[in-house]
């Protein structure tokens, strides 16, 4: 399985030297990562070349990494039945680049790449009809990136006076608890709040 | 809109599209899906559903908890077959830190599945039924999930919300009284499912409904990501657990059921198919456990609690469960992809650890999302009446599609 992959990531490699950055075989699964610009004839060369027949679209996520200088990593699934293989693709992305959008090839990508929106404000170019999905009429801001609060910003009731339901910002009657398990037992090299004065002085 | 446009040259009448509301509230919508239709006349032109009434933000919230507190979120997914998604889950999770699970655990967790699929399978069938106007099937099937629901409850304690699947195994042995009943039970029910089909297969009004609707060929498979029975009624034997099996699967003996013309009524027999096919499977594990009696279901070390007899004596394992119920099990950095056969079709999980405790970002992957975005493409040109039979056909359950 393991050698078949390998396999399959030099022929990706050989064969789409412009779009791909790296591919490499980890834990048993194929994850190549990818150009931005290279991401729509990459994406077709999976679909069409008879080695891969990645015809199926699985998933389009992304992740948030505040700390990097390309914030977002935009992740693509992609399953073949015909050659019972998966792949990974990857995008890294800066916070205001904009993804050439896949769903002229996947028409399943619309609403992936639209959740994708939704939750991460990566903007999609080529998407027919990027909406917001899963998240309220008129929501503001972007849930899953890392700086947006778990308790979010607003929360509705339904208002007795004014006969509507209305908004207002959310008023926590307990702080959101965040247990830190930092553990200085464990060996592991853990910067401990003060320590790092001790390597200035 | 009426005779009063008339075009008294032609005789022809001035028609306007004109749009509905499917849903929230609709006993069809299966949920809670608010669609707009597009019509013309009866026909729909264009289907838009709006979907995320039900969203929690499940994923962000897996994002401040451990490993082990997320497990029970994901019963709440696809409320209709909970031990499926945890599975899932759980693989991952196993996959990540390289845990291998006792054999006997291995067994529980595919019959448990398989009774996942079973319960969603009736209430799917029964409920499409309702959809087309049948009122017994639903009140027949009914019982029968009953009955399987005491099975979740008699192995973890809760009917539906069941955290029984954990990461390293499950939570605790079977009795033996119970494998007992379920023996029992997958030879009772066999007459149920042809009562069931007795009204339903061979039923003038349930073909008419269903036969030659939302026709899905190989080309639509694949271009809207369709897995599952979306997939094997349209004639292609996918099944992940055939495909790529995971568990104990491998050793199973069973059929995947195919349909020819990919229509709704193709997919109700396959679904039926599948229920007698999951029962061969049941019994199979049944047989298999026989061997493995008494076996621990948990593989004891950083991911499972220590034994109730050794924490009354060690110190350690009194320390290792108070640690792993607070801090939770760490879990190491890397990334992976999980995915099982639902009932619904491939549910998976893509897990991205840092090496805490908790999940860096974890995305659930719902079999019924790309079948749901479909919708447009499958219901053009259909009758408005045929949008309630198609919907049900697709298996769509909003706890997962909304997460």
């Amino acid at each position: 399985m393991s050698e078949a992959l390998t396999e399959l990531g030099d022929l990706i490699a050989v064969r789409q030297e412009d779009a791909l950055i790296s591919a490499e075989v980890i834990r048993g699964e194929l994850v190549t990562t990818v150009t931005t610009a290279g991401i729509v004839p990459f994406v077709q060369f999976l679909q069409s070349d008879g080695a891969c027949q990645f015809e199926t679209l699985v998933d389009i996520t992304a992740v948030d990494y505040p700390d990097r200088e390309k914030r977002f990593e935009m992740v693509y699934h992609f399953l073949s039945m015909t050659q019972n293989q998966r792949i990974r693709v990857k995008i890294p992305l800066r916070e205001d680049e904009v993804v050439p959008s896949i769903s002229g090839i996947h028409p399943s990508a619309n609403w992936f790449e639209r959740e994708v929106y939704d939750m991460y404000g990566i903007m999609f170019s080529g998407h027919p009809d990027l909406r917001r999905i899963l998240t309220d009429y008129g929501f503001r801001g972007y849930p899953l990136r890392k700086d947006f609060p778990t308790t979010g910003y607003v929360e509705v009731r339904y208002d007795e006076v004014e006969k509507r339901v209305v908004y207002e910002p959310v008023q926590l009657t307990q702080d959101y608890r965040q247990f830190d398990f930092m553990s200085p037992w464990e060996g592991a090299e853990y910067i401990l709040p003060g320590d790092e004065k001790k390597e200035e002085a | 809109m009426d005779g009063s446009r008339n075009d008294v040259l032609t005789g022809e009448q001035k028609i306007r599209n004109f749009n509905i509301n499917f849903g929230p509230q609709h006993p069809a919508a299966h949920g809670v899906l608010r669609m707009v239709l597009e019509l013309d006349g009866e026909i729909v032109e264009r289907a838009d559903p709006h979907i995320g009434l039900l969203h929690r933000g499940t994923e962000k919230l897996m994002e401040s908890r451990t490993y082990l507190q997320n497990l029970p979120y994901f019963d709440r997914l696809d409320y209709v077959s909970p031990m499926n998604q945890e599975h899932a889950w759980c693989l991952a999770i196993e996959k990540l830190t390289g845990t291998v699970i006792p054999r006997r655990a291995s067994l529980i967790r595919v019959l448990y599945s398989e009774i996942g699929r079973i319960l969603n399978h009736i209430l799917n069938v029964t409920t499409q039924a309702m959809d087309v106007g049948a009122l017994t099937p639903p009140l027949w099937g009914f019982e029968e999930r009953e009955k399987l629901m005491v099975f979740y409850e008699r192995a973890c304690g809760a009917r539906l919300h069941a955290a029984y699947f954990r990461p390293g195994g499950v939570h605790q042995d079977l009795p033996q009284d119970l494998i007992d009943d379920i023996y029992q039970w997958t030879e009772e029910f066999p007459d149920v499912l042809d009562d069931i089909s007795g009204l339903l297969t061979e039923n003038r009004i349930f073909k008419q409904r269903n036969v030659d609707i939302a026709i899905v060929d190989r080309e639509t498979v694949m271009q809207y990501g369709f897995s599952g029975v979306m997939v094997r009624g349209s004639g292609m034997a996918w099944d992940l657990r055939r495909a790529q099996p995971y568990e104990c699967y491998d050793e199973m003996d069973f059929q995947i059921p195919v349909g020819k013309n990919g229509d709704c009524y193709d997919r109700y027999l396959c679904r039926m198919q599948e229920m007698r096919e999951s029962l061969k499977i049941m019994r199979q594990c049944i047989e298999l456990m026989e061997a493995v009696k008494g076996q621990d279901v948990m593989a004891r070390g950083k991911l499972t609690p220590p034994s109730r007899a050794d924490m009354k004596t060690s110190m350690e394992a009194l320390i290792h469960h108070f640690k792993l119920y607070t801090e939770g099990f760490h879990v190491p950095e890397g990334e992976v992809y999980a995915a099982v056969e639902a009932p619904k079709g491939e549910f998976g999980v893509y897990l991205v650890s840092d090496g805490t405790n908790k999940p860096y970002k974890s995305k659930i992957r719902a079999p019924g999302y790309p079948h749901l975005a479909a919708m447009d493409h499958l219901c053009r040109g259909h009758q408005l009446a045929d949008v309630s039979a198609i919907l049900g056909s697709l298996d769509v359950v909003f706890g997962e599609i909304d997460r």
